[in-house]
């Protein structure tokens, strides 16, 4: 029987649920679940305090209610489906390495910070750091898919390695710094400085932009392999369109601050 | 047995364990994948002297293609699976990924895999890149026209060689003619391929010869122009030619399909006989049996 938790009382402040991951839930019965321990602020509360729980023992878990307070959802999740209706806060599927994960609202900052597989998909906006490393450490996003049917914030896939992020509206500024590889899609605007930093890796837009200095114009081409990238998208609900598919790209290879390796590929028709 | 008025030999084709994978070519246009598969497909009829046995399986619409764009199937057998591997880094190297536009990818999940992709990169001097999605990763090489895409590894399955049938008629005309219905016939089948030039072959072999250093020699029992001179010629006074097709496939299933279909489409008037080629069941680890193929059955 799937897990369904409803939220009752909202949090007046930012609440951690840590163990709101369908992996963990899976082994628990109703009264584990609601035991189970999450922090309000600086107190110890229980899951109980803030959700009614029905149902138990399943690996796809649905969370109903506006959790735009709750915060690191899913840390760690490997498995499942968990489902969030509503809105979901700050570090949703932190570190996690498989499973789904699928938000019917908005979803806060840092968004699969570190993830290392399975896939997040956001139905609306998501705040900035999708994907990315956390400050101090070198690299994020380590692979899964992160799929954002809205707009992203700033500093998407920050020192991201593996893995894809695609965004079906705009992203925020510095999209791709420090990218040591993996793949960016932004099917609206880049915001400026995308790139920036950049090892190696792949940034796509649909949309012309402006692209750093220190980056060079190669070519206006046909990249083949792109082909499967945004098949891929449109299989995931992303509104690719055959023109897009056939169509040809700019590519901008750069950060000549760094390798050098990266690219920017802009549709050109 | 009898097919309208051709006689059905009660024979069996003789077929050896192969190994076999499938390659998929696509490119900008349906004349570019197909010149890449006739180029990747050439002097690959004998395993004997090609080191491969390799043909298009069939073409395939954008839709069915991994990256939607027009293609073909090209299926390719070897002794073994490294075999496989070897012969498709020097086809795949020398004839698809110099064919203009093209792309290459694995068909087929098969027991093994053989890295392909990524040993040509290396011909990317160090500007290769590859992508990895769904867990499946590309290598995109720096080609003149842009990139070459390649499947990382390639697929690899036990396979089913030389499966054949032997089209013994009055004329060449009229055997020409059936041979050619036979093999478009075959064409419907999946999962298999008629190596040799258009499907047919006209210099069936034997094992042996009486040059010490040679392996196969010409097939004399089906030679027309030998009936005179040699005691144990296999055509009867009204057949003046024979044709051969060689069939390989994935599997047994999928010989034996062909060669019914090949049966019936090759079975006329003027078509005194089809046979089928063995070594006495000594040689080959399947038996396909014409008989048995018509009455349902497999082998």
């Amino acid at each position: 029987m799937s897990v369904t938790l409803t939220l009752h009382t909202q949090p007046e402040v930012p609440l951690e649920a840590e163990c709101l991951s369908p992996d963990r839930l899976a082994t628990l019965d109703q009264a584990g679940i609601a035991a189970l321990p999450v922090l309000h602020g600086n107190r110890n509360m229980t899951v109980g305090d803030f959700f009614s729980v029905d149902g138990g023992k399943d690996l796809t878990v649905r969370i109903i209610g506006d959790l735009g307070r709750v915060k690191h959802v899913a840390t760690g999740m490997s498995g499942g489906h968990l489902i969030i209706d509503g809105n979901i806060g700050s570090h949703l599927g932190l570190g996690m390495s498989g499973g789904e994960i699928t938000v019917t609202g908005h979803a806060g900052d840092w968004v699969g910070p570190e993830m290392g597989g399975g896939r997040i998909v956001v139905r609306g906006d998501a705040g900035h750091m999708v994907g990315s490393a956390y400050r101090g450490s070198k690299v994020g996003m380590r692979g899964g898919e992160i799929i954002v049917h809205g707009r992203i914030g700033n500093e998407a896939g920050n020192g991201m390695r593996r893995g894809m992020i695609a965004v079906a509206a705009d992203s925020g500024d510095f999209t791709g710094v420090n990218m040591i590889a993996g793949s960016i899609f932004v099917l609206g605007r880049l915001g400026a400085r995308s790139g920036a930093g950049m090892k190696r890796g792949t940034i796509v837009s649909l949309h012309d932009a402006e692209v750093l200095p220190t980056y060079s114009y190669a070519a206006c081409y046909h990249p083949v392999f792109l082909r499967h990238y945004l098949l891929r998208l449109r299989q995931l609900g992303l509104p690719v369109e055959e023109a897009h598919l056939g169509g040809r790209y700019r590519r901008w290879s750069g950060d000549s601050v760094e390798l050098n390796r990266g690219e920017i590929l802009l549709f050109a028709g | 047995m009898r097919i309208k008025t051709t006689e059905i030999v009660d024979t069996f084709a003789e077929a050896f364990k192969m190994w076999g994978t499938r390659v998929i070519i696509t490119a900008q246009t349906r004349e570019w994948a197909l010149a890449a598969a006739r180029s990747m497909t050439g002097f690959a009829t004998s395993v004997i002297g090609c080191k491969c046995e390799a043909g298009i399986e069939r073409e395939l619409p954008a839709a069915d293609t991994p990256d939607r764009r027009p293609g073909v199937s090209v299926l390719l057998f070897a002794m073994d699976a490294a075999g496989v591997g070897k012969r498709l880094v020097e086809r795949i190297g020398q004839c698809v990924m110099t064919c203009p536009t093209t792309a290459c990818y694995n068909g087929i999940d098969g027991e093994q895999s053989m890295v392909v992709g990524g040993q040509l990169r290396y011909f990317g001097d160090a500007y290769q890149a590859s992508k990895v999605l769904g867990g499946q990763r590309l290598w995109r090489i720096p080609v003149m026209d842009g990139e070459f895409v390649v499947d990382d590894r390639f697929g690899v399955q036990p396979g089913v060689g030389g499966g054949n049938l032997l089209i013994l008629g009055g004329t060449m005309t009229t055997t020409l003619g059936a041979a050619r219905a036979a093999v478009k016939a075959m064409r419907e089948a999946a999962g298999v391929i008629m190596p040799f030039p258009d499907g047919v072959v006209r210099s069936g072999s034997k094992v042996g010869s009486k040059y010490k250093t040679l392996m196969a020699s010409t097939n004399h029992q089906y030679c027309p122009t030998l009936r005179g001179i040699v005691d144990d010629s296999a055509l009867a006074a009204d057949e003046g030619c024979v044709l051969e097709i060689v069939i390989d496939g994935l599997s047994e299933d999928a010989v034996a399909d062909a060669m019914r279909r090949g049966m019936h489409a090759a079975a006329r008037r003027g078509i005194r006989r089809i046979a089928a080629g063995n070594y006495g069941g000594n040689l080959g680890q399947f038996q396909i049996h014409l008989h048995q193929l018509l009455d349902g059955g497999k082998a």
